[in-house]
């Protein structure tokens, strides 16, 4: 760039001429970040692959084509169509199961339960330990020891076995399965987002803005955030995958969801007694268990790889 | 109005820094003292090796950092009454890394015009033309209004520190390093464009260096820091052809020269430079001053007037402080 070489104040001539070329010297930010966006097969894959979930769980209604909970005894355990047997038929492409209730139309219904528990824990997760480890990072001193206590403490707690002694206490339905996970794995937010924050707190820019008489509110959410939103991207997806994951076990061991809700790890359980014959009944609920949350964590390592500045040019 | 700017008088700033577990904190006096006075239009340059204050000064001197002791006047007011808007409106800073004093998911729009946001003014349908009108004093072509600052160089970015700096017409510029972290050949241009912008808004700078050609380009007066005090004080002229403290005849000494064959000079200073934690007793200077006296080691030396300023020194006290130490 020429203008480095002029001391002080471009001369006319010199500002028509540079705001000419405005669009030939810089592509658009955003021409640059599609680029980069579907240059990424990981990104791509995982975002295709959410995509038709999300489709699935959308238009569950629509798509279907059965009802979850129609039961028709006569016609229990058909298999998917790939199978060769007599009972194959095209009304239960993947089948029915032990009740006669149609697979499929089940599986896309589950999508909805595990995209809402996985998205609302991430959620209240997300909003606690953002908060915590921010406020850590930035304030620091007895901030941070106060904050440090609070995360070693609930590190020091089992998830697993917590949320089956609060959900065997007090009950199962999707609400509580939300709000116990939620208050449960925020952890990994906290811990990221102390050591981002306390990165980003030291660099110039945050005592510039201090120094400009920026409030401590506006330095946090427009300084700092914006800074270590990438990492929080990341997070999210990791913790929401875990969330998913987290409520099929609890949903496995009977503890999550209840019957006669159609969640993926409940249908596991379900038909955990009829592995040997009837494997489908497991494999497909795992098929689609094991994509969303593959699609998820490669949604989230693209997103990490697209936005960290380290990887712009 | 007066024509002091900024006033300190006797600062002192105390940090406690814990020394292991269960044993207790011990002060470190990163600022012992300080009187420093900056008159409208000067160039202040405060010079000192790494860690004698100069950072921990200057940010007490923005309001970022409160004096533990002492009093500081920001054009005749006590800065402890006034707000940091207030404050923000007469000191600005500059700072020495420009990869890292601008918020790299900010658009260099957003960035300069975040002082006329903060400061809440009125019309914001102006702030473009504001911003332009800036850039284009401090040599930022127009295009680059939304750039991010990763598409800019070095030198513009420090540009776009300084445009962002100036935008609301401070009157005091604290200028920490402004030149170390660029090139060589942008140096000179930034120097150049500082002493401009001084001239032309009629700025006030302090500016904290370690480059000694720098301070000579720009600097009218000259505060020689050691220790968290300020040891030497006067013109810069008069500072250059006639130092007056040891440390500062060292610091002079220390100069490279273009010339290999000369060598790198000696400066007597040795490699030890003393624990803040742990201060010399006496004159802190002592253990490595060339022309250490028997007393140095008790006695602290009082501030002397010189010709244009004040030296901290035992070698210039006259008979009326040895009395007084003797008694």
């Amino acid at each position: 760039m020429t203008d480095v070489t002029k001391s002080s104040g471009a001369s006319q001539g010199g500002s028509i001429l540079s705001s000419g070329l405005d669009d030939i010297l810089e592509p658009s930010p955003g021409s640059l970040m599609r680029k980069r966006i579907f240059g990424h097969t990981g990104l791509v894959i995982g975002g295709g692959v959410l995509l038709i979930i999300l489709l699935m769980a959308i238009l569950a209604p629509v798509i279907s084509p059965g009802d979850p909970y129609d039961q028709d005894l006569s016609r229990k355990l058909i298999p998917p169509v790939w199978h060769e047997s007599a009972k194959v038929t095209w009304d239960h492409p993947l089948g029915t199961d032990l009740l006669g209730r149609d697979y499929m139309t089940r599986i896309f219904y589950g999508a909805r339960i595990s995209l809402l528990i996985g998205f609302a824990a991430m959620m209240i997760s997300g909003l606690i330990g953002t908060t915590l480890g921010v406020l850590a990072g930035y304030f620091g001193g007895k901030v941070d020891m106060v904050v440090n206590f609070i995360i070693t403490t609930r590190l020091s707690l089992p998830v697993v076995l917590v949320a089956l002694a609060v959900v065997s206490l007090i009950g199962s339905s999707l609400t509580v399965v939300i709000w116990v996970l939620g208050l449960l794995i925020w952890d990994r937010f906290a811990v990221v987002m102390r050591s981002a924050t306390q990165q980003v707190r030291g660099l110039d820019f945050v005592a510039a803005a201090q120094s400009l008489g920026c409030s401590t509110r506006h330095i946090i959410l427009s300084e700092i955030m914006p800074n270590v939103a990438n990492h929080l991207i990341v997070i999210a997806t990791i913790e929401m995958a875990h969330a998913i994951l987290l409520e099929a076990a609890l949903s496995f061991l009977g503890l999550g969801v209840q019957p006669p809700d159609p969640s993926w790890g409940l249908m596991i359980a379900e038909a955990k007694g009829m592995l040997f014959f009837d494997a489908w009944l497991i494999t497909i609920p795992g098929v689609a268990l094991f994509a969303l949350v593959l699609s998820i964590n490669l949604l989230g390592d693209g997103m990490r790889d697209v936005t960290a500045p380290e990887n712009r040019n | 109005m007066s024509d002091v700017v900024l006033e300190a008088r006797d600062i002192t700033r105390t940090f406690m820094i814990s020394s292991g577990f269960m044993r207790g904190k011990r002060p470190l006096h990163a600022v012992n003292g300080v009187n420093l006075k900056l008159q409208r239009g000067e160039v202040l340059a405060l010079v000192g090796e790494s860690g004698c204050g100069k950072t921990t000064l200057a940010k007490m001197l923005l309001g970022l950092l409160p004096p533990t002791n002492g009093t500081l006047e920001l054009d005749g007011q006590p800065l402890g009454s006034l707000s940091h808007l207030e404050i923000a409106r007469i000191v600005q800073p500059i700072f020495q890394d420009p990869y890292s004093s601008l918020n790299p998911r900010k658009s260099i729009g957003s960035i300069i015009t975040l002082p006329l946001q903060v400061q809440g003014d009125k019309d914001p349908s102006t702030w473009r033309q504001r911003a332009e009108e800036i850039m284009e004093l401090v040599g930022l072509p127009r295009r680059v209004y939304n750039n991010f600052p990763s598409q800019l160089s070095g030198g513009q970015r420090q540009r776009v520190a300084i445009a962002r700096a100036l935008i609301n017409r401070p009157r005091v510029v604290i200028c920490d390093e402004p030149t170390s972290a660029l090139d060589v050949s942008v140096q000179s241009q930034i120097l150049n464009l500082l002493q401009d912008l001084r001239q032309e808004l009629g700025l006030t700078y302090l500016m904290i260096s370690h480059n000694l050609a720098v301070v000579e380009h720009m600097a009218t007066r000259i505060a020689v820091m050691y220790l968290g005090r300020i040891v030497e004080e006067g013109d810069a002229e008069t500072v250059f052809n006639n130092p007056q403290h040891p440390y500062t005849e060292a610091l002079l000494g220390s100069v490279l020269t273009p010339d290999p064959s000369l060598g790198v000079p000696d400066t007597h200073l040795g490699a030890a430079y003393p624990n803040p934690l742990d201060m010399p007793t006496g004159c802190s200077f002592h253990p490595r001053c060339a022309k250490m006296m028997p007393q140095c080691k008790q006695q602290a030396p009082r501030p002397i007037p010189t010709e244009s300023g004040h030296v901290e020194c035992n070698l210039y006290e006259d008979d009326q402080g040895k009395m007084r130490m003797t008694s």
